[in-house]
């Protein structure tokens, strides 16, 4: 290798540099934003690579298996990655505010019109259904991860260790989850030796 | 004149929360409801199950559910302080990591963490199915509509707000007749 690595990974992540402008990079994330009912992840992938066409599948596939493997919110970290790929810092905050000026504007307005009506029994029972079917999207979606994911004994036993810790007991979660992760680290670390 | 120690502690919390949140949102929520419903009491379980349904409801990144509860904590300024605590520093490990990405993925332990995560993360979605179930309060009907998405959601690729709306009709219908 030439580059040292220092050198290399300053750089790469500005490769694709002005392949996007940065008002084809804002306006896009204002509509991943307006578009993404019940999360981002369809609209990102809509817009980035369907629509707009900033990225390949393969690509966003590798920005989002990184978005996910980092703590947070895993699709704003994917979006993130893809805006510093092509302007850098600037990009991320253009795409920042892009995704979510718009959305906090809407969910306050809801939230002003619901606190006007929320007396009404119609309002209440709106919410409430609403609640629950979030609710089961949460377990749908924990059942379609579980049938991906949880193919071994150990792979089961950290899911159920975290449920119990986290749903039953209601421990804290930063010290439970730096524990149970470092422990399932090392236990990955074991099996692959 | 805004109270800092509260906007102190709401950032500190969130930010605590968000840097071991692999897994997104999902997974934050029980440590969000123990933090500001349980602990601290800054709005009540009834305030966090509605915010919970509107930031469903808007569009939008999940992560509006931290900007609404700062909004229902302090106003304007919780709002803000929410949203940046949670966001911020899982912005800078993005952008640090993507500008590494070249030499993580050569990185054992990378990959190791990336298998050994996931089960966690299973695991903690569960959790705030559990968190967010109590904190709405469902009766029978709830758990029905709970039951019903979750089947639906599992065996289909569908899109979530289809679910949500069909569910707000049957709600109120429910309501009309006296169900709910």
């Amino acid at each position: 290798m030439i580059n040292s690595p220092n050198l290399q990974s300053s750089t790469t992540h500005l490769k694709r540099m002005g392949e996007v402008s940065l008002w084809n990079l804002f306006s896009g994330y204002i509509l991943v934003g307006l578009f993404g009912f019940g999360g981002i992840s369809a609209s990102m992938y809509y817009i980035a690579v369907d629509k707009r066409a900033w990225i390949t599948p393969e690509e966003y596939t590798a920005a989002l298996s990184l978005g996910q493997v980092l703590p947070g919110p895993g699709l704003m970290n994917t979006c993130i990655i893809v805006a510093d790929k092509f302007h850098g810092l600037k990009g991320v905050f253009l795409a920042l505010m892009g995704l979510l000026l718009c959305p906090i504007l809407i969910l306050l307005a809801l939230v002003t019109v619901y606190d006007h009506y929320s007396q009404l029994p119609e309002v209440q029972h709106a919410t409430y259904a609403a609640a629950a079917a979030s609710v089961g999207l949460i377990f749908g979606m924990g059942l379609k991860l579980a049938r991906a994911i949880i193919k071994s004994k150990t792979a089961f036993f950290f899911m159920a260790s975290a449920f119990i810790a986290i749903g039953i007991f209601k421990w804290p979660l930063f010290e439970t989850i730096l524990a149970l992760a470092a422990l399932s680290i090392a236990v990955g670390y074991l099996e692959r030796e | 004149m805004m109270d800092l120690d509260l906007l102190l502690s709401l950032a500190h919390n969130f930010a605590k929360v968000s840097l071991v949140s692999v897994g997104g949102i999902s997974v934050m929520i029980p440590e969000v409801h123990r933090q500001v419903v349980e602990m601290n009491n800054w709005i009540s379980n009834d305030q966090f199950a509605s915010a919970f349904a509107l930031s469903q409801v808007a569009p939008g990144p999940n992560i509006l559910l931290m900007t609404l509860v700062g909004w229902r904590v302090a106003g304007w300024a919780g709002m803000l302080v929410a949203t940046a605590a949670t966001i911020l520093p899982t912005t800078v490990l993005s952008v640090m990591a993507n500008r590494l990405e070249s030499q993580l993925i050569h990185a054992r332990w990378y990959w190791v963490t990336r298998k050994s995560l996931p089960p966690l993360i299973v695991g903690l979605i569960f959790s705030s199915g559990i968190v967010t179930a109590k904190a709405t309060g469902l009766d029978a009907l709830g758990l029905l509509i709970v039951a019903c998405v979750a089947a639906h959601f599992y065996l289909y690729k569908s899109n979530p707000l289809i679910s949500i709306m069909v569910s707000i009709v049957v709600g109120v219908i429910a309501g009309w007749l006296g169900f709910l």
